[in-house]
Parts: structure tokens; sequence; C-alpha cells
């Protein structure tokens, strides 16, 4: 992985620790990357959302994608999840299966149930396999006896546990968060926590984008730090949390960056 | 009692004693509509639909042509149904010229513009919001349309109600290609105006407050289905 570009080459990188910001030492090298961006460039009009952003994604990882609103998080992680065309190149290595769950989940004007089957139907599971299915990814997440209930008549947390039990459901190796708990109070918001690490401690790959600094300690096992539609650091968490940085992340973790 | 007053009476009559003969207009009025509408969303539905999430070299122009015949004229259809279907026309063999079927050709016509354009619309931006979370799951466009179809089935019954209304209000198509035939073609509007204009205002007037009944259990459905669609919205 290359080291992001200026304006955290104008600051010498962190000779305690031992990593570059750009953190290619972070891991093993043997973990398999399940998707790689190169020199990835996301324009809208004539806004750069993302600016020849480098990235690995391997498996069991946990990534925070943190940054100001307009860094580019969710810019990043559409692409990564291929829903964002971009110029530069995007490999996914393996047939990986994913799964996105979105901060204000799309829910269907039917049931919770019919929400599941559908969610599994458009995930090509077979039919005999889906009521099974979706009763289990409803329990796993502790909405089973919500199941007849219309799903827009559920709470911001039961929906955001119906969407996650929708992406668990299909058994994704590569699972995406955009910002999954933003709209939650907090006894929800420790409850979608919860699931989420119970999703990656059973292996599963989770990139997730938040505000939230505490989250991203408790939850991820490398941060990505994005101002600018710009890559500045990329580090395991506690380095991130523990190292110096560079200007603009670490006035970012002082809550001091000033509105873009 | 003056001719105004006299001619409620006698249309109050008529309702109330369900007279035959308005029976059969009323009824054929609400076939022939009710069948126009159910073809009308058979082909507007999947049409609207696919169009929402189509691109394709003259999509705008498309689209804006099917805008613009949401304004479509019934005398104009009613004239093109009538060419089509005349004896020296193309499809004059079929011989179905003057007949009820001829009326719901006509009026499938008229209001399959309705159904297509609103439903692509209603469509379009019910996938604004949602086409990417839906794209996630692994929905084809097609599939994203037809569940937005599912999704927002009481506005889409809201268009129908919609198209219905302009079908059985219409005078100008039925009447070119049904020519007002008592007992065969004869329906609400084509009724009015003939007895307007032979003066028999008492039938004219029964048959008016009819249509606007229709009209009013029209209006009363789109209601209850707007008080429906708020309250899953905010769910």
């Amino acid at each position: 992985m290359t080291t992001p570009r200026s304006p955290s080459t104008a600051i010498d990188p962190p000779k305690e620790s031992g990593l570059a910001w750009g953190a290619s030492a972070r891991r093993p090298i043997s973990d398999p990357a399940l998707i790689e961006l190169r020199d990835v460039t996301v324009r809208f009009r004539d806004v750069r959302a993302l600016d020849a952003v480098t990235l690995d994604v391997r498996t069991g990882e946990r990534v925070a994608l943190l940054g100001s609103n307009g860094s580019g998080k969710t810019t990043l992680l559409r692409v990564l999840h291929g829903l964002q065309r971009c110029e530069g190149e995007r490999v996914l290595h393996v047939a990986t299966k994913q799964a996105m769950v979105f901060q204000r989940p799309f829910l269907l004007r039917l049931s919770v149930w019919a929400n599941m089957m559908i969610a599994l139907w458009l995930a090509k599971v077979p039919a005999g396999e889906r009521a099974d299915l979706a009763h289990a990814a409803l329990h796993r997440v502790g909405i089973a006896d919500l199941r007849d209930r219309p799903a827009r008549v559920l709470s911001l947390g039961q929906q955001q546990r119906l969407a996650l039990a929708r992406a668990w459901a299909v058994r994704p190796r590569l699972l995406f968060l955009d910002e999954p708990t933003a709209s939650l109070d907090p006894g929800a918001k420790r409850e979608v926590e919860a699931l989420i690490e119970e999703f990656a401690a059973e292996g599963m790959t989770v990139v997730m984008s938040t505000h939230n600094l505490g989250q991203a300690k408790r939850l991820a096992s490398r941060v990505v730090y994005l101002e600018g539609g710009r890559l500045i650091v990329d580090l395991p968490t506690d380095h991130f949390f523990n190292d110096r940085l560079p200007e603009e992340a670490a006035l970012f973790l002082k809550g001091e960056l000033h509105w873009t | 009692m003056s001719a105004f007053g006299e001619s409620v009476s006698t249309a109050a009559n008529l309702i109330a004693s369900a007279d035959p003969a308005l029976m059969r207009i009323v009824a054929l009025s609400l076939s022939v509509s009710g069948s126009a509408c159910l073809f009308a969303a058979g082909f507007g539905l999947f049409g609207g639909a696919g169009l929402a999430v189509a691109r394709f070299r003259g999509y705008r122009i498309l689209v804006l042509l099917l805008n613009t015949l949401l304004a479509l004229p019934s005398v104009v259809v009613g004239l093109v149904v009538y060419l089509l279907l005349s004896r020296s026309g193309p499809l004059g063999s079929l011989g179905i010229l003057f007949t009820p079927t001829a009326m719901v050709i006509a009026q499938t016509i008229l209001v399959l513009p309705v159904v297509a354009a609103l439903t692509r619309q209603l469509v379009a931006d019910a996938l604004r919001g949602s086409g990417d979370q839906l794209r996630s799951m692994g929905a084809g466009p097609l599939t994203r349309a037809l569940l937005m179809l599912v999704h927002e089935r009481w506005a889409v019954l809201l268009v129908l109600l919609a198209a219905f209304g302009r079908a059985i209000a219409e005078v100008g198509a039925v009447m070119i290609v049904g020519g007002n035939i008592d007992g065969v073609t004869r329906v609400m509007t084509t009724t009015i105006a003939l007895e307007t204009s032979k003066g028999d205002l008492p039938l004219a007037l029964a048959l008016g407050l009819v249509l606007l009944l229709v009209v009013a259990l029209i209006n009363a459905l789109i209601a209850l289905v707007q008080s429906l669609q708020k309250g899953s919205a905010v769910r």
C-alpha cells in the first residue's frame, strides 16, 4: 500500500511505533486481501469525493473509516461495495459475498418476515432454505417475536437490527456498515454495537464508517482517517489513538477540526 | 316547481326506483371504464415501472412524450380508434366498431398514459431513496422497480383510481367509437349529452347525479387510500 500523499508527508511519521501513517506493516501479510483499491478517484462534477485512495481490506479485519462530514467515508464504502463507479482500480480478490447496512435502512412496507424473505430471495438463497435462515437471523438479532409486525412500525434500533439480520442471513464474508448507529439512542447503539462485535467475532470482515471515536476504539482493529477525499492515516487502532498523527487527524481527535 | 327543481325530483325518482334503463347505462359505463383501467393497469404499471429504471438514447424524449399524453384529448383518441376500426381502416375486418369492445380500446388508450406516466414518476421518486440499498441486496433494475410497486401499492392504487376517474367521465372517445346506440353502447356521459340535446333534462340530470355519485365514491376511495398511505408513511 502506498503512503498517502501530502499533507501527511509534511510531517515525519512517528518513529516510536515504527509504523508509517500508511501502515503497510500494520498486520500479518499472510492475511489474504479480500478487496483492494488502487488510486481510486471519485468525482461528482467538480468535486473530488475521493482523491487517489489506495486501500486494501484483509480477511478478519475490522476497519473503521473516520473523518468529518464530507470527508469521503460513505463514498469510500460505496466504492468498496461496488455501488459507486470510480476511476482507478477496484479488485475483488475472491468471489466474496458482501452485504451493506445503511445509516437509515430501507425497509419495504411489508412485515418483518416478508422483508427477510425478500432479502434472501434477492441474495438467490434457494427457496427451501429461506425460512430457516430468516428465522435464525431474526432470532440472532433478538427480534424473532416481531416477525409479523410491519417493518416500518419498529423503533429505529429494531429497524437497524432487522437490517443487520438481513445482512447476516446471507452470510457475507465482508460486511459494510455506513454509520450504523448514527441515529440511535444510547441503548439501541449499545445493542447494535454488540451485534457488530459478535458478527466480527464469528469471522466476518467488517468495514464501517463512523463519526464516533469511542465506537472506532471499541470495535475496530484498524482506523482509516479521511479528509477532503484523501486518505490521511491508515493505522492499527492502538496506534491511531496513541501515536503522533498528522495535524488534521490530531485536530479531529481533539474535536477541533474546522467545518468543511 | 321550477324546471330545475322538477328535473331534480325526476332524477331522484329514477335513482330511487332503480330505473332499468338507467341501471343498464350505469352498468355498461362501469364495465367499459373498469375494463379499460384493468388493461391500462396491466400495461401501464409494468411499462411505467420499467421506464423508471430504463436508460437509453431518447429516454428523455420518450418521458416528455408520455407526460404530454397525459393531456391527450379524448376526441382525438376516439377519432384515431375510429379510423383504425372503420370498415376501410387497417383493423376494419375485426368488425368491432360501435361495440363496447371498441369503447374499451379507446378508453384504454386514453388512460394508459395516465397510468404509465404517474407510475414512472412514482417509482423513480421511490427509488431515489432506496435504489442503492436494493442494489446492494442484489436486486437488478427491473426487480427494484417491481419491488417499488409493492412498496408504494397505496399510491399505485391512487393512480388507478385517477385513471378510472378520467375514463368514466370522458365523453368524446366513447361517443365516436361507440356511436351511442341505445342498449348497446350508450353510457352515462353519452346519454347525458344526447338527452340534453333532446331537451329531456330529468334523465340527463339523473345520469349526471349518478355520475357525480360514482366520482364521489372514487374520491372517497382516494381519501381512504390517502389516509392509509399516510398511516404507513409515518411507520
